[in-house]
């Protein structure tokens, strides 16, 4: 994976709240037994008529939002189902970060680990971004701050293991790979716990009058 | 030592390495379900490293969400309609042979729905850790059990290393009090919780349902609860196991037998939340006033009792949203709403006991004319049950399209999906826009609510045909 450090973009603002995956993209494209190419897809239902062709009016078919890579929507994003074609799709299309109030747990995770920021901040900060689409903002994992272009800078937090990993680029399965033997051992402690509880009971077993 | 929840004590006994300020702990994971649609990339991710799966005796395989139900599609000589799906079926055929995994396949008799196999088996048992590329995992969180969903990156984690990177969730206390009353079901119930707390009310938590109420569920009927606790945003939610969970479990083909029953029942008894026992959070439901639900919008909060009228938030940017896109007005009575296609099934609603209530509605009377039924079993097993017992005979009889087990019109990614503008009155867990198909406009309901709206031919109240 390649580290992420800064982001520096405009914004699209997606001004609804509780959007689901099933918006970010549809069930009926999980067919895909890859990763590619999901972005043609992010939004289908509200990007595109039934015939394929663009919903002229939807913000991702607008050309002030071609090349932003930061994605602003309104509160509880990415809630409902675990799919992780989500932020593939949306990394696919081109975004990087995703701000909201409220950012619903799975989702968050999946995002995490493919390298999309998921970025939560409070009310003001939220009604000022979706007010203001468009907007350059500068964002710095490192110090974990949001600058806004009046110069206000926020700060977001991230989990500290997933930030070390974005910062660094790294596989979070390598660290978990280095606990192999950790993990080996609790199995061992638990089969000999098995055995012990087994030779406890056929004991009591034998004692027991028939 | 301190007191803990029945959440605690499934954590910490499955704490491979506990979390600290920089890393998030090492949890083991138990039981690792798997379906088609959120496995391929994860084996390609062990085919890049070189790597095998760790445990697949701790991984079982089975196919639902793209799966057809059409009886000639899964046993004849019809070809899967969706030809992504059936490539996403084979490779699923493709990988579990490649990688040592037991499946469930097509024409296995075992195959069904993967979070109502599980169970069903014997397999889902109190106080393990449960994982699938499945946002439903919270079901199996009624055997007490921790099972939440996962992303596909995270499939990936515990096929190389049974284990997972998690930071502890906090816990929430949902204590339901009272009776149900005649005619509502757990499905009305969850429905209540959720439109009660919210749609992200449970961000962040595990969720442990505790209560007089609880305890008086059927294990079918706990399932539909912690089934939907995804849609108030939790990850998971949990019920204490007892007499009712230990009879489910007791002689299923996987569940422990003989004196390893006794141990494990002796076991199972421990995972209860001492009575001293901090939750972060609680909420207090008051069951005895709960009334048949229905959702009127497109999240599961947006819901109301079923004699209730949509109530009237225009100006709400999400409210006027979902009501242009619903064709519904605030201030409106839900009761006679129109009805084109009605959906029984799905791993929230699609176990016998739903078959049974549904049932208990449509004997001896029709679907009516206009409206498509589509009543599809959770597993081939309950299919097999609803056959022997004579439900199906009735669901036929009373005009019903009766099918082969799968997730069929919940999600709409198998060829069951519902067209664009016309009202589906269903028993799956999401109202989401397009969730079942692209313009489909989605009302849930419990099992009684579906079949009663099948035979009126408009939303109707199930109370009054029972």
């Amino acid at each position: 994976m390649q580290p992420l450090r800064r982001i520096a973009s405009r914004t699209v603002v997606i001004a609804s709240s509780d959007i689901d995956t099933d918006q970010i993209i549809p069930a009926r494209f999980l067919t895909t037994t890859g990763k590619e190419g999901l972005g043609q897809q992010l939004f289908a239902d509200w990007r595109y008529h039934a015939d394929g062709s663009p919903q002229r009016e939807f913000v991702l078919n607008r050309p002030e939002a071609q090349g932003a890579e930061i994605l602003v929507a309104g509160r509880n994003f990415g809630c409902g189902s675990s799919r992780e074609h989500a932020p593939w799709a949306l990394l696919d299309y081109g975004f990087r970060a995703v701000i909201s109030t409220e950012i619903a747990d799975i989702f968050r995770g999946n995002s995490l680990k493919n390298g999309l920021l998921p970025i939560v901040v409070d009310e003001r900060t939220s009604q000022w971004l979706l007010h203001h689409p468009g907007a350059e903002l500068d964002i710095d994992l490192e110090s974990e701050r949001l600058t806004l272009p009046t110069g206000a800078s926020i700060r977001f937090p991230i989990e500290p293991f997933a930030r070390h990993c974005l910062l660094n680029g790294l596989d979070e399965l390598g660290y978990l790979r280095s606990k192999l033997a950790d993990i080996e051992r609790f199995e061992a402690a638990r089969v000999e716990a098995a055995r012990v509880e087994a030779a406890h009971v056929e004991a009591a077993h034998a004692k027991a009058p028939v | 030592m301190t007191a803990s929840t029945l959440f605690d004590k499934v954590w910490s006994a499955h704490e491979v390495v506990a979390e600290s300020p920089d890393t998030p702990a090492v949890l083991y994971i138990d039981l690792h379900l798997i379906h088609e649609v959120t496995t391929p990339q994860a084996f390609s991710m062990l085919r890049r490293h070189g790597l095998p799966v760790r445990r697949p005796d701790r991984t079982l395989a089975t196919m639902d969400h793209s799966t057809p139900t059409q009886s000639a599609q899964v046993f004849g000589s019809v070809p899967i309609k969706v030809d992504a799906a059936a490539r996403q079926v084979r490779q699923m055929e493709e990988n579990a042979a490649a990688f040592g995994i037991e499946l469930f396949g097509m024409r296995d008799a075992r195959r069904g729905i993967v979070h109502i196999i599980g169970p069903e088996l014997g397999q889902t048992q109190p106080g393990m850790t449960i994982v699938c590329g499945d946002s439903h995992t919270s079901t199996h969180g009624a055997f007490g059990a921790l099972a939440f969903g996962i992303g596909t990156t995270e499939v990936g984690h515990v096929f190389a290393t049974q284990a997972l990177l998690q930071r502890k969730p906090k816990s929430l206390a949902v204590n339901i009090e009272g009776r149900l009353q005649p005619g509502v079901t757990a499905k009305d119930l969850i429905l209540a919780i959720i439109g009660q707390i919210g749609v992200s009310g449970g961000t962040g938590y595990v969720l442990e349902y505790r209560g007089s109420t609880v305890r008086a569920l059927s294990m079918d009927e706990r399932m539909t609860v912690c089934n939907m606790s995804i849609e108030a945003g939790a990850r998971a939610g949990m019920i204490a196991p007892d007499e009712v969970t230990f009879e489910y479990l007791k002689g299923r083909p996987r569940a422990p037998q003989g004196r390893d029953w006794d141990s494990a029942v002796a076991r199972w008894r421990t995972l209860v939340s001492d009575p001293a026992a901090r939750f972060d959070a609680s909420v207090d439901v008051h069951a005895e006033r709960i009334e048949p639900m229905i959702t009127y919008g497109t999240n599961p909060g947006m819901v109301v009792p079923i004699g209730a009228a949509i109530p009237d938030k225009k100006g709400d940017e999400v409210f006027d949203k979902a009501m242009r896109y619903m064709g519904f007005r605030g201030g409106e009575p839900m009761l006679g709403k129109p009805v084109n296609v009605v959906f029984i099934g799905s791993c929230t609603n699609g176990r016998l006991e739903d078959l049974q209530a549904a049932a208990r509605i449509l004997k001896g009377r029709k679907v009516a004319q206009g409206v498509h039924l589509l009543i599809v079993p959770g597993s081939q097993h309950i299919k097999q049950q609803a056959e022997a017992s004579g439900l199906a005979e009735i669901f036929k009889a009373a005009g019903a399209d009766w099918r082969e087990s799968g997730c069929s019109m919940c999600l709409g990614m198998n060829g069951d999906t519902v067209a664009a503008g016309q009202y589906s009155i269903s028993t799956s867990n999401r109202n989401f826009e397009g969730r079942q198909g692209k313009g489909a406009r989605t009302l849930l309901v419990s099992p009684l609510t579906a079949a009663a709206s099948a035979v009126i031919g408009r939303v109707a109240d199930p109370r009054e045909l029972l």
